[in-house]
C-alpha cells in the first residue's frame, strides 16, 4: 500500500507562534514509511474537504504536522485536542529527491518551512535557509540546529535574523552547495528558480494548489510543466507537490 | 444478505455504486484502497476526441456542505483511454462507462463509434459539463437539442446508452422525455448545479473559470427531486446522483426512483464511502426484509 487513510491518535497540539500549529500524531512508520517532502491529507470534520498539510517530520513513531491557521478548516484543526483521533490520509506525492554526497541548501519561506526540517534530516549538513515576514512568526529554528543544519534566518522587517529575502542569502552561499529544495510562496520558488538557473545549479520546488482528493484522481491541482518542450498539465497532488524547477512554467 | 445486483439497459452491475465522472479519474489511485471490483461500476472521467489540458486553477472551492469545480475537462483523449486505460480497466472486474463530452455534435458521434468498437461496457453521454466553453451544457438545456444530439449519437453508438443531464434548466423531466424519445437507454443524473464564490479580499472569483459546478452533500435534495421527478415522467432507468454521502441517502435517492447510483465528491472526504454505503445498504435490506435492492427503487410514498 501506497498510501491509507489512518485514525492517528493525537499525542499534542500547540501553538508555536502567532497563528502557527505543531500536530504530532502517532503513527506506524513501518506500515506507511513517509518520504521527505510528502503531505498528509487532514479530515476536518464538518467539512468536505480534507485540508493538505506537508510533514514537518516523521521520526520515532510521531507524524508532525506543523500548520497555519488560515480558514475554518484549520482553525477546526487546531481546536483538535489530545487523546483524540485525526483521520489522515498520507503519505502522499511526490517529495524532494535527497543524494547522498551531495550539498544541499534547503530553503523555507513562512509556512513553507516545516517540510524542510524532515528533509534537512535526510541530508548531511545542509545549509538551511528560513525566511518569516517577521520575528513572531519564526518557527522551528531550534529542531534545524538539533538536526546539524547549517542556520540562516532572515526576516522581510528584519526584527528577526537578517533583513531582507532567503534569495539574498541564497545568493551569497549558492557556491557551497551542490543543489537547492524550496518551499515557500509561489513569488519566492519563481526567484529561488531563476537564481539556481542562471548559476546552472539544480533546484526542487514544492508547489501549493488548492487541492481535492489528493492522490490524482480528480485533477483540480493543475500546474503547468514544460517536458520536451510541450507544456503539460500536472497535479500538484500527485506529480508533485515537489517539482523540477526548471520543468515549472511559474 | 440481500441481493445488492442491478441491471440498468442491459448492464449487469454487481451493486449499484458506480464511481461519478470526474471523481475517479480512470480508478488506478482509488484502487489503492480496495479492489474496484467492490464497486458496481466505474464512470470513467470525461474524454473529449483530442487531449484537453483543462482549465487554469484554482480549480476547486469549498462551499457549505460542498464543493465547487471547474476542471474543464482535462483528459488524454479518446485513443489514448482506449488504448492505455481501458485495458487496464477491463481487468478490475468491475462495469466500466466511458463518459463522452464533445465540442459539436460529430465529435460525440465519432467518440461514441470508437467507443463501440471496444469492450467498455457502457456510454454515458456527457452534455451537461457548466465548465467548458463550447459544447457541454449547451446540448443539455433544451428538449431539442438534447434530443439532436442523443439521436445523433445513437446512430453511431452499439453500447447502452446513458444521457448525463444537467440539473440548470427549468423542466428537468421534460429534457429526460427529449433523451428517451431519442434512443437513450438510461439518464443519469444529476450533473452540477451552477454556483460561485467570490474571495471577498480580493474581489476575485475563487475559481479561475469564475463559475463552477456546485456538488456534495449540499445538492442531495434537489437531485431527490429531479430523480423523483424524472422518475415519474419516463420508463427508462435513471442513474441516481448528486450528494449522496451516506447508505441513508443512497437508500433515499434509490426510493426516489433511481435504478443505480453514482458516488463522487463524498470520496474527497472518504475514499471508503462506496465499501461503507454498500455495506450500510445491505444491512438496511436486511433489516427491512428485502431480498434484492431493486425492491427499493421508486418505492417514496408521496403525500
Amino acid at each position: 500500500m501506497k498510501y491509507d487513510v489512518k485514525q492517528l491518535p493525537l499525542i499534542s497540539n500547540n501553538q508555536i507562534a502567532d497563528g502557527i500549529f505543531d500536530m504530532r500524531l502517532a503513527y506506524n512508520a513501518d506500515e506507511l514509511p513517509v518520504q521527505c517532502g510528502q503531505f498528509a491529507h487532514v479530515y476536518v470534520p464538518g467539512k468536505t474537504l480534507r485540508r493538505p498539510i506537508s510533514v514537518c517530520d516523521a521520526a520515532d513513531g510521531v507524524l508532525r504536522l506543523v500548520y497555519q491557521v488560515k480558514g475554518e478548516g484549520t482553525r477546526i484543526m487546531s481546536r483538535m485536542k489530545a487523546g483524540q483521533d485525526v483521520d489522515v490520509l498520507f503519505p502522499l506525492g511526490h517529495g524532494f529527491t535527497v543524494e547522498s554526497g551531495k550539498r544541499y541548501c534547503l530553503i523555507g519561506g513562512g509556512i513553507g518551512v516545516p517540510p524542510m526540517l524532515y528533509t534537512a534530516k535526510q541530508c548531511k549538513a545542509p545549509l538551511v535557509i528560513t525566511g518569516f515576514r517577521n520575528k513572531d512568526l519564526v518557527i522551528l529554528q531550534n529542531d534545524f540546529e538539533a538536526a546539524g543544519a547549517q542556520l540562516l534566518l532572515c526576516t522581510d522587517d528584519g526584527t528577526a535574523g537578517q533583513k531582507g529575502f532567503v534569495t539574498d542569502l541564497l545568493k551569497e552561499h549558492l557556491d557551497e552547495v551542490d543543489e537547492v529544495c524550496a518551499c515557500g510562496p509561489t513569488p519566492m520558488l519563481k526567484a529561488i528558480a531563476q537564481v539556481c538557473a542562471e548559476a546552472g545549479k539544480p533546484c526542487q520546488v514544492s508547489l501549493e494548489e488548492r487541492m481535492g482528493c489528493g492522490i490524482g484522481a480528480c485533477l483540480v491541482c493543475a500546474v503547468k510543466v514544460r517536458k520536451d518542450g510541450q507544456e503539460i498539465m500536472r497535479h500538484v497532488c500527485k506529480d508533485g507537490p515537489v517539482f523540477n524547477a526548471e520543468e515549472v512554467v511559474f | 444478505m440481500a441481493d445488492l445486483s442491478v441491471n440498468v439497459a442491459g448492464v449487469a452491475f454487481n451493486n449499484p455504486l458506480i464511481a461519478a465522472s470526474g471523481t475517479f479519474g480512470f480508478g488506478r489511485e482509488y484502487g489503492e484502497f480496495y479492489p474496484l471490483s467492490a464497486l458496481g461500476g466505474i464512470s470513467c472521467k470525461g474524454i473529449t476526441l483530442e487531449r484537453r489540458d483543462g482549465n487554469p486553477p484554482p480549480r476547486i472551492a469549498e462551499t457549505p456542505s460542498g464543493i465547487l469545480n471547474a476542471v474543464g475537462l482535462q483528459n488524454p483523449g479518446v485513443d489514448v483511454f482506449i488504448n492505455e486505460d481501458l485495458p487496464w480497466l477491463k481487468q478490475q472486474n468491475t462495469v466500466v462507462i466511458a463518459n463522452i463530452a464533445g465540442n459539436t455534435p460529430d465529435e460525440y458521434c465519432q467518440m461514441a463509434e470508437k467507443l463501440s468498437a471496444t469492450d467498455v461496457d457502457m456510454i454515458e453521454l456527457n452534455i451537461s459539463c457548466p465548465n467548458v466553453k463550447n459544447g457541454g451544457v449547451q446540448f443539455g438545456t433544451s428538449c431539442e437539442s438534447v434530443e439532436g444530439i442523443t439521436s445523433a449519437v445513437r446512430k453511431h453508438c452499439t453500447k447502452p446508452l446513458v444521457v448525463k443531464l444537467s440539473p440548470n434548466v427549468t423542466d428537468i423531466a421534460s429534457i429526460a422525455k427529449a433523451a428517451e424519445a431519442a434512443g437513450a437507454d438510461a439518464v443519469s443524473m444529476i450533473n452540477t448545479l451552477t454556483g460561485m464564490r467570490i474571495d471577498i479580499r480580493t474581489r476575485r472569483p475563487i475559481i479561475h473559470n469564475n463559475t463552477g459546478g456546485l456538488s456534495g452533500a449540499a445538492v442531495f435534495p434537489v437531485a431527490v427531486r429531479m430523480v423523483w421527478q424524472v422518475a415519474n415522467a419516463i420508463s427508462i432507468p435513471i442513474i441516481g446522483m448528486g450528494g449522496i454521502s451516506t447508505w441513508e441517502d443512497a437508500v433515499e435517492m434509490l426510493m426516489a426512483g433511481a435504478a443505480a447510483l453514482q458516488i463522487g465528491t463524498v470520496l474527497f472526504s472518504d475514499p471508503y464511502a462506496p465499501v461503507k454505503i454498500t455495506e450500510g445498504l445491505n444491512r438496511f435490506l436486511d433489516e427491512n426484509g428485502c431480498k434484492s435492492v431493486t425492491e427499493l427503487t421508486g418505492t417514496v410514498k408521496p403525500w
